[in-house]
């Protein structure tokens, strides 16, 4: 039991929508590992999304219960879930998010500004975690300056930066085209065997037979969570 | 999350829209330059009004003669000699109010030195008067007592008919001729410059009143009735010139036998009090003008919250990553009200220089007098900052108060 880094139970969320009551996630139990591959599947609506906005601590729950490495984090306020997003969490999304205008090492620093972090150290980091996903050469480029698919490798450098326990990607592939999408996958997979958490939103089942275990959705519900035999991306590529 | 990072984040989205920064601080530039200018071109007229009050003297009472009604025409002010030397000498002596009061005797002539002349004002009078006038003596000595009794030969000179007779060389201990009357410069008169009217105030010579009333005027009616054209008065500081006004009144028509009823014989002018109400008017006016400036610094924070809150809507996917990786609501709080500070810091710093400038332009091209101060500077700067933190708090909040997800989702 305490070896799970995710614990939830019975988490749910409702949205209010005039005067009806929606219920996104109707009740979710299940525990993640430390070190595991997950891929979250299901169609739109299904509340993989909602699932993951709870995981990221984005978004508080309307019931149920969500424990973070052994802390209860569903009853915190919205500025102490913004530190454990700073300190725990790694966030990848589908769009990259990065801020345009911004060097890349700028935007990897960006959550060791907000922990507090010293100038000199964060650019350290920050340089460390880019040559990490192989962008040593384009600390000083604007997002304008790379390609989809560096600039999700700088995105996934940003979230690496505070060696957070859990990295969250949400469709990190879902605007790049399938070999970027493999290759992004297959830096996935590596910081995985380096002992990284990740949990993968995607509606592509190319995509989610790269984790190790597929959890699929439907109707706010968990209808299926099975191990996979992860495909090895960069065989693939 | 430090100040300094904080400093950086906000000078960079301003970077990013500079075209936008820049109109947006224009409303500022323009609001801030403005009230210096304002307040400077203010502060010039007052400082004019406070000038002519200075060099008049304070605390002035001007008592004149009083007008004669003979066969139906009724005679302007002074043309029925009614006050008197000694009437100077009484008020002198029994109004404890009264700082000094001097008797004048105004004459107008032609003064010759060689062959050099000069037409000009001459006033006879007595020591007090340039205690009433605060007039300084710069050259030389004042008139002595004995002078005044015994209608002495001597004359003080004023800046101008000293230019105008001698040139750069000094006068003191030359003989002038007024009207063909030998005198004796012993002194020269402080510079005074323009009255309100534009007068030449150092157009003058002084002389004794017995010297002006025997010698000079010649007139034998004139010498034997004593009468002067006017008393001038110097009320003691702080004292109720009201009070002093009116116990003047009771003397004078105690000394004049004047009845219940009758009109007063002369005239009491309060000058100070003129002059007070025009610097009064001119305070309201430079107000006024501030008033006025101060509303374009505040349509300036209008555009500054207006531009804030466009910005606030353009980036907030920008402010839910910040939030995703770990912001507080008060570090987007901070970002935001670090941007519109520094915008209207940025602003208000320019419209200073062109503030400072402007006002010397109108000094320089209009010819009008311009104060600038280091209050109003202070003042404009100070104010600038406040409308940064005042227009740029609501956009701010509305920034730091949206909820991460939302925001990260926004399109």
């Amino acid at each position: 039991m305490s070896a799970a880094l995710i614990r939830v139970e019975e988490l749910a969320k409702d949205y209010v929508m005039g005067s009806n009551v929606v219920p996104a996630l109707r009740g979710v139990t299940l525990d993640i590992a430390a070190g595991e591959f997950v891929a979250v599947m299901g169609p739109s609506g299904s509340g993989k999304s909602t699932f993951m906005n709870l995981l990221g601590c984005l978004d508080h729950p309307s019931g149920g219960s969500y424990w973070l490495g052994g802390q209860e984090v569903s009853a915190l306020s919205g500025d102490e879930l913004a530190t454990v997003r700073n300190r725990k969490l790694g966030f990848v999304f589908q769009h990259f998010n990065l801020l345009a205008r911004t060097s890349a090492l700028d935007n990897v620093a960006l959550p060791l500004l907000y922990g507090g972090m010293p100038p000199a150290q964060r650019k350290q980091h920050a340089e460390q975690r880019l040559t990490q996903v192989g962008l040593a050469e384009r600390l000083d480029h604007h997002p304008s300056q790379l390609s989809g698919g560096q600039q999700q490798r700088v995105a996934i450098a940003r979230a690496l930066v505070n060696d957070p326990q859990l990295v969250l990607a949400d469709e990190p592939t879902g605007a790049l085209d399938s070999r970027t999408s493999v290759e992004i996958m297959a830096l996935l997979q590596q910081l995985n065997r380096e002992g990284i958490t990740i949990v993968l939103v995607t509606h592509e089942h190319d995509i989610a037979d790269f984790a190790g275990r597929i959890i699929s959705f439907r109707d706010g519900k968990v209808v299926e969570d099975r191990a996979n035999v992860p495909k090895d991306a960069a065989a693939a590529l | 999350m430090n100040f300094v990072a904080t400093l950086r984040i906000a000078l960079l989205a301003l970077r990013i829209n500079k075209l936008r920064s820049a109109l947006t601080m224009l409303g500022i530039i323009i609001g801030v330059a403005a009230v210096i200018v304002m307040i400077a071109v203010g502060n010039g007229a007052q400082a004019r009004v406070e000038d002519q009050i200075r060099s008049l003297g304070s605390n002035i009472i001007m008592v004149l003669s009083g007008s004669m009604t003979s066969g139906g025409a009724r005679g302007g002010s002074g043309s029925q000699p009614t006050i008197t030397e000694d009437d100077a000498y009484a008020l002198n002596r029994e109004i404890d109010e009264i700082h000094a009061a001097a008797p004048t005797l105004r004459g107008t002539g032609q003064i010759v030195v060689g062959n050099a002349n000069w037409s000009t004002v001459y006033y006879g009078t007595s020591p007090e008067y340039l205690e009433v006038r605060e007039w300084a003596v710069v050259e030389g000595r004042g008139f002595e007592q004995a002078e005044i009794n015994g209608a002495g030969k001597v004359v003080l000179l004023g800046q101008t008919v000293a230019k105008n007779l001698f040139g750069d060389a000094s006068p003191i201990d030359q003989v002038v001729r007024v009207r063909k009357v030998p005198l004796t410069v012993i002194g020269l008169l402080d510079r005074k410059g323009q009255n309100m009217m534009g007068q030449d105030q150092d157009d003058i010579i002084l002389m004794p009143i017995s010297t002006a009333r025997k010698r000079v005027l010649g007139s034998a009616q004139q010498a034997k009735s004593r009468s002067v054209g006017s008393i001038m008065v110097k009320v003691k500081d702080g004292a109720d010139m009201g009070a002093a006004e009116a116990r003047m009144r009771e003397l004078l028509r105690q000394r004049h036998r004047l009845q219940t009823g009758q009109d007063d014989d002369f005239y009491v002018r309060n000058l100070s009090e003129i002059l007070q109400a025009q610097e009064a008017s001119s305070k309201v006016m430079s107000l006024l003008l501030a008033a006025v400036a101060s509303v374009s610094l505040l349509v300036g924070g209008i555009g500054i919250m207006n531009i804030m809150l466009v910005s606030v809507t353009e980036r907030t996917r920008e402010i839910g990553l910040r939030m995703a990786v770990g912001a507080r609501a008060r570090d987007i709080l901070t970002q935001f009200l670090v941007e519109a500070v520094t915008l209207s810091l940025i602003g208000g710093a320019i419209g200073i220089l062109l503030g400072v400038g402007g006002a010397m332009a109108i000094a320089e091209l209009a010819g009008w007098r311009t104060e600038l101060s280091g209050g109003s500077i202070v003042l404009a700067a100070g104010f600038a900052g406040a409308i940064g933190i005042f227009f740029g708090y609501y956009p701010a909040k509305k920034a730091s108060r949206l909820l991460p997800i939302e925001a990260l989702r926004y399109e």
